[in-house]
């Protein structure tokens, strides 16, 4: 990723050599593509196979039923709010991680990266130790009347535990590529800190920032594992989309299949707004010229 | 001022991953409610490989069978049913029972999507039925256990409940399971009998969820079977009440149908004998010792 961006634009353009469109580049190998075209088969083809047993005939009664409505408001509230939770912690995060430089750095990064790779349960079962009634943080909490479990918040206290390091990830990474001639030129010229990472730095990363909010959301909105685990099941209160889809299965499996399509399309559809919208056109004009 | 450089890193791109990023996620659901499905072929695949059974077996008497049989149970068996099926392995030398553990619809559903299944044990009669009616079961189901609810509490029992009443009070911080699933079922039928209304906080959508809840302290009460509380070792205290008796919960054991041509004559007359050594004096001991009542 460091220096993708040179690599980018001077490959192609000697590649090509007198071909005009330096930005096309055909010397992908036949393997490289059928590889990429089975990895894309496999993640698909069950899309398709899910797609192929939605019962169109009640659908719309399926998922305007009172209870998958609750589910799909509660999962898109506490998604929002998780991915809300996600910028507002994750963006100072990937700046120490990516501008600071401290004794331990590498081990922290690796810790607060490590909900990416842990299992959701397992997230669930370390809130529940924080958050719960006889959690580390639990008794401190009762005492000041507030109580985690069973609430609106413990989801999204799961949804922002596991989401987090998609943003701090993909920020991070961003905020290395760009490297830090910018923030010195600006710096040189008078700026102040936060001028720089207002003016500067933000700017540059928005892209990325953009794209980890979306992944931090789409996170959010899939999120069961720590959910089931951390904060119950209820209607209206606990019980998020991907939970109600898991109840339904065991009743009704044409409802729960006309929900999962739901989720799909909920987040085709944020993906898909991000991708049209997220981005200022200047930049993506000048990224497909060259 | 502006210090941006002509170019940022290409935003098509990056787009793209995050599109792609999303759908991985999403479907990453789907692929997370379903690893029992996948064990299930992964078993289909062991035992295609395995070695034909000899057809002689199907026969002779039941100590030469040869061969393997997939036995799916509901969760609630997982204890007793690895302990019996590896008292008839012991039995049957030549015979290796492949066990499938998961929530009765969730089996029902592996079978009927194709699971390798010889044996199903149901914790239910509903989800029996489901399979009976999709023409799947081989022969009568036979009964082997009883379940009922009890009140499950954390150690020392931390609200001082006493009876089932109590679970009413909305101090007491309540779960029970959802009652789409069996023992969600039974609850309804318990409480609507005792003439309360609970009001829960969480409606789980299986017992284990249920006794979680209560082991790490979270909820005061949990309404889950007896069997489950014996499982859960010193962290959950058991509360009977007399009103369980009006929600008893039956296990039928029942053969599946061989969809399968091959050697299908072997693998029903093991899945035969499985089942003739569940319901008989040694299987029941085995589930007697765990909780389980004795088949109505």
């Amino acid at each position: 990723m460091t220096n993708s961006r040179a690599g980018l634009s001077v490959r192609p353009t000697r590649r090509s050599g007198a071909g005009a469109s330096s930005a096309r580049y055909g010397g992908l190998p036949g393997w490289v593509i059928a590889a990429a075209s089975l990895g894309a088969l496999f993640v698909l083809l069950p899309l398709a196979a899910m797609i192929l047993r939605v019962n169109w005939a009640d659908f719309g009664a399926l998922i305007s039923s009172e209870a998958s409505v609750a589910a799909l408001l509660l999962s898109l509230r506490t998604s929002l709010t998780a991915t809300l939770l996600c910028v507002i912690f994750g963006v100072p995060m990937a700046l120490v991680l990516a501008r600071a430089e401290f004794a331990g750095q590498r081990v922290l990064r690796s810790l607060v990266l490590l909900p990416l790779v842990l299992p959701p349960v397992v997230g669930g079962i370390a809130l529940l130790y924080t958050f719960g009634r006889r959690g580390l943080l639990g008794q401190t909490l009762e005492v000041l009347g507030i109580q985690i479990a069973f609430s609106t918040t413990a989801v999204v206290l799961a949804q922002t535990f596991v989401a987090l390091p998609f943003l701090v990830l993909s920020l991070e990474g961003s905020l290395r590529s760009v490297g830090t001639r910018y923030e010195a030129v600006a710096a040189t010229l008078g700026a102040s800190p936060s001028r720089v990472l207002t003016r500067v730095t933000l700017p540059l990363v928005l892209p990325a920032l953009a794209s980890g909010a979306v992944l931090s959301f789409a996170r959010a909105l899939g999120e069961f594992g720590a959910t089931l685990t951390f904060a119950g099941s209820l209607q209206g209160v606990t019980r998020t989309l991907p939970l109600e889809i898991y109840l339904q299965r065991e009743t009704d499996p044409d409802a729960a299949v006309a929900l999962s399509l739901v989720l799909v399309v909920v987040a085709v559809v944020v993906v898909g707004l991000a991708h049209g919208a997220g981005l200022p056109t200047p930049w993506r004009r000048s990224g497909t010229n060259r | 001022m502006n210090f941006l450089p002509p170019k940022v890193a290409s935003s098509k791109r990056r787009s793209l991953a995050a599109l792609l990023g999303a759908a991985i996620l999403v479907l990453g659901l789907a692929a997370c409610s379903a690893p029992s499905g996948d064990a299930a072929s992964t078993d289909d695949a062991a035992r295609s490989a395995s070695p034909t059974p000899t057809s002689t077996a199907s026969t002779s008497a039941a100590s030469t069978l040869e061969g393997t049989i997939t036995v799916f149970a509901a969760a609630s068996l997982t204890q007793t049913f690895t302990e019996i099926a590896s008292d008839f392995e012991e039995a049957n030398p030549g015979v290796t029972v492949e066990l499938n553990f998961a929530g009765s619809s969730d089996l029902v559903t592996q079978i009927t999507e194709g699971a390798p299944a010889d044996v199903f044990a149901s914790a239910d009669l509903r989800n029996y039925t489901k399979l009976a009616e999709a023409g799947l079961t081989a022969g009568d189901a036979v009964n082997f256990a009883t379940n009922t609810l009890t009140i499950a509490v954390p150690a020392r029992n931390p609200a001082e409940i006493g009876n089932l009443s109590d679970l009413a009070d909305a101090d007491v911080k309540t779960v029970i399971c959802a009652p789409q699933v069996p023992c969600g079922a039974a609850t309804v039928t318990v409480t609507e009998a005792a003439g309360i209304v609970l009001t829960p906080v969480s409606e789980e959508s299986s017992v284990t969820d249920v006794l979680g809840k209560v082991s790490s302290g979270e909820a005061d009460a949990g309404l889950v079977y007896v069997t489950d509380v014996l499982a859960a070792g010193d962290e959950v205290e058991a509360i009977e009440f007399p009103e369980s008796s009006s929600a008893v919960n039956t296990y039928p054991i029942v053969a599946v149908a061989d969809s399968g041509a091959d050697a299908a004559a072997n693998t029903s007359a093991i899945a035969q004998a499985f089942i003739q050594y569940v319901t008989g004096t040694a299987g029941l001991g085995v589930l007697a010792e765990a909780g389980f009542g004795p088949p109505e």
